[in-house]
């Protein structure tokens, strides 16, 4: 009989039942006794961080997560990764599809978690160097190709916005009132120079970005955490108007622009 | 138009060009009817006729289709099908597993991305070489800048899935492709260079696509399939098998490295 192959982790640590290596009796996050001592004491967002980063937060950062978890939990019925979970959810596909259709379109550089990969790295290039945000706010050389479309404009900026929107600078000024968030309070400090030099207005994934980076996490855990925060409004989006029914959910005309019958171009 | 003005003006009616239906009456493809002037079409052809917006010759069409099948392999171990497989053995449903392994295959390290950053390379190497440039220049200066995807392979530098599809790409008169043959040419450019970097199956099949006129783009949606075939049967196959027990790990087989047990009560805190 083969050895089965091993797993390598710095997570868990499970210990097995007595007579049953599958069946634990004890599990271990970053040695912490998850079942006999975290539960019960530990928050949501204590636990999550401690999953992602491998040791406890300050009772300030797991405050700052807990609210960044708050201000990412819905971003509305007309964000277009939640429109994706209510139209997987309005047809009747499982709720995983849901999810899985708003994680696919949530993904992305528009208000997505690529978005927020990508204003981090410029956390991670210039840190509160206003010269050096400015040069890479301008910069729009090209990119090398990989499997995420072009940038087509500064990440962590609204491409379609006038004015910053209430709801972003509320949640700035909400999570940047913690003193040792320097990244979110530098990012409020400068916030009118940031915007001039992106010819945008700032969008919710730059705050996201800067909190992200505030609480330690690098680009990839930040891309994954964002992903994990936003679902719970997509979740509740999905449910509702599944509940609802498909005859009431909006199915927009269509213009058929090379429609080979064209009398029947717009119906 | 910009800005809000832009998202009214297309807020009531969806613009589009490549189709729509009228339950009941008819659906339009790309410009032409479904069921009338499209009436016989092939899977593959109307896959890549949705993709690039034309219409693939028949012997284009029997590589296209090929490329699938050469390389659609149903071994459970394979990550993305093991997706697919643990889905079906946790008695998911099972185009959840499906959907998630397709997109496992958007991978760095094999399918989609390197798949990508080959056919980006074709593609570029492809004008150099119109321009008058060598191979060995063209080779030179990319090695400079970037790894060469398409090349090497790991586990084991033979691909045997390059005989099938060479005996192939000759018999449908596709091997005198102006990137097909240079593909031969960038490997023997590579093993001048590290004997290991041979052609691989990624590697000919961008070029392959680079000839037959895909944009890297749309190449990326044409290749992210072809693994595909070889995802069902692991599906089938593990949702036989009892709930579970599809490549079950034991305590013992989780090696720990992290820290050693710790109090909760006591617990410090990490530097920001």
């Amino acid at each position: 009989m083969t050895q089965a192959p091993t797993l390598t982790t710095r997570i868990w640590l499970e210990e097995p039942e007595s007579g049953d290596s599958f069946s634990t009796r004890a599990a271990y996050c970053h040695g912490y006794d998850v079942y006999g001592e975290m539960l019960g004491r530990a928050s949501w967002a204590e636990m999550l961080f401690l999953l992602v980063r491998g040791e406890a937060p300050w009772p300030e950062q797991a405050e700052l997560l807990e609210n960044l978890a708050v201000a990412l939990a819905n971003a509305g019925p007309r964000d277009q990764a939640v429109q994706a979970a209510m139209a997987s959810s309005t047809g009747g596909a499982p709720a995983a599809a849901a999810l899985m259709a708003a994680l696919s379109v949530g993904a992305g550089r528009h208000g997505g978690a690529r978005d927020v990969f990508d204003a981090m790295t410029g956390w991670a290039e210039c840190g509160t160097d206003l010269d050096a945000w400015l040069m890479r706010l301008g910069d729009m050389s090209a990119q090398r190709l990989d499997i995420w479309p072009s940038r087509e404009r500064a990440a962590g900026f609204d491409p379609h916005g006038v004015k910053t929107p209430g709801i972003v600078l509320q949640a700035l000024a909400r999570l940047a009132t913690g003193g040792w968030a320097r990244r979110l309070n530098w990012l409020a400090e400068h916030r009118a120079a940031l915007e001039a030099a992106a010819g945008l207005p700032l969008a919710m994934t730059s705050i996201a970005a800067a909190a992200f980076t505030d609480l330690g996490l690098d680009p990839e855990q930040g891309e994954m955490l964002y992903l994990l925060l936003r679902l719970p409004g997509a979740a509740a989006h999905a449910l509702e108007q599944r509940a609802l029914g498909y005859k009431r959910f909006p199915f927009p005309a269509v213009q058929l622009e090379d429609d080979p019958a064209v009398t029947e171009a717009v119906v | 138009m910009s800005g809000p003005e832009m998202l009214a003006a297309n807020a009531e009616l969806l613009r589009t060009r490549v189709g729509a239906c009228w339950p009941g009456t008819r659906a339009v493809f790309r410009g032409q009817d479904l069921h009338q002037d499209l009436d016989g079409i092939g899977w593959m052809g109307l896959y890549v006729f949705g993709i690039t917006g034309r219409r693939f010759a028949a012997n284009e069409l029997k590589v296209l289709e090929g490329i699938w099948t050469m390389t659609s392999y149903p071994d459970t171990r394979l990550w993305n099908n093991r997706v697919a497989a643990l889905a079906a053995n946790a008695r998911s449903a099972s185009v959840l597993g499906l959907s998630a392994a397709i997109a496992s295959t958007e991978a760095g390290v094999f399918g989609g991305g390197p798949g990508l950053q080959s056919i980006d390379f074709f593609l570029r190497a492809g004008e150099k070489l119109r321009a008058g440039e060598t191979v060995e220049a063209i080779v030179s200066t990319e090695l400079a800048e970037r790894r060469i995807l398409g090349f090497g392979r790991p586990i084991n530098a033979t691909d045997e899935r390059l005989p099938p599809l060479m005996r192939l790409v000759e018999r449908e008169g596709l091997d005198q492709g102006l990137h097909y043959r240079m593909a031969f040419e960038v490997e023997q450019a590579l093993l001048r260079r590290k004997p290991f970097l041979k052609l691989n199956f990624a590697g000919l099949t961008a070029a392959l696509a680079a000839d037959l006129g895909f944009t890297a783009r749309q190449y990326q949606l044409y290749n992210i399939l072809k693994t595909l075939a070889g995802m069902p049967p692991c599906i089938v196959e593990a949702a036989e098998k009892p709930e579970g027990t599809l490549m079950p790990m034991s305590c013992e087989n989780v090696t720990y490295g992290g820290p050693a047990p710790r109090s909760w009560a006591e617990r410090g805190s990490v530097a920001a």
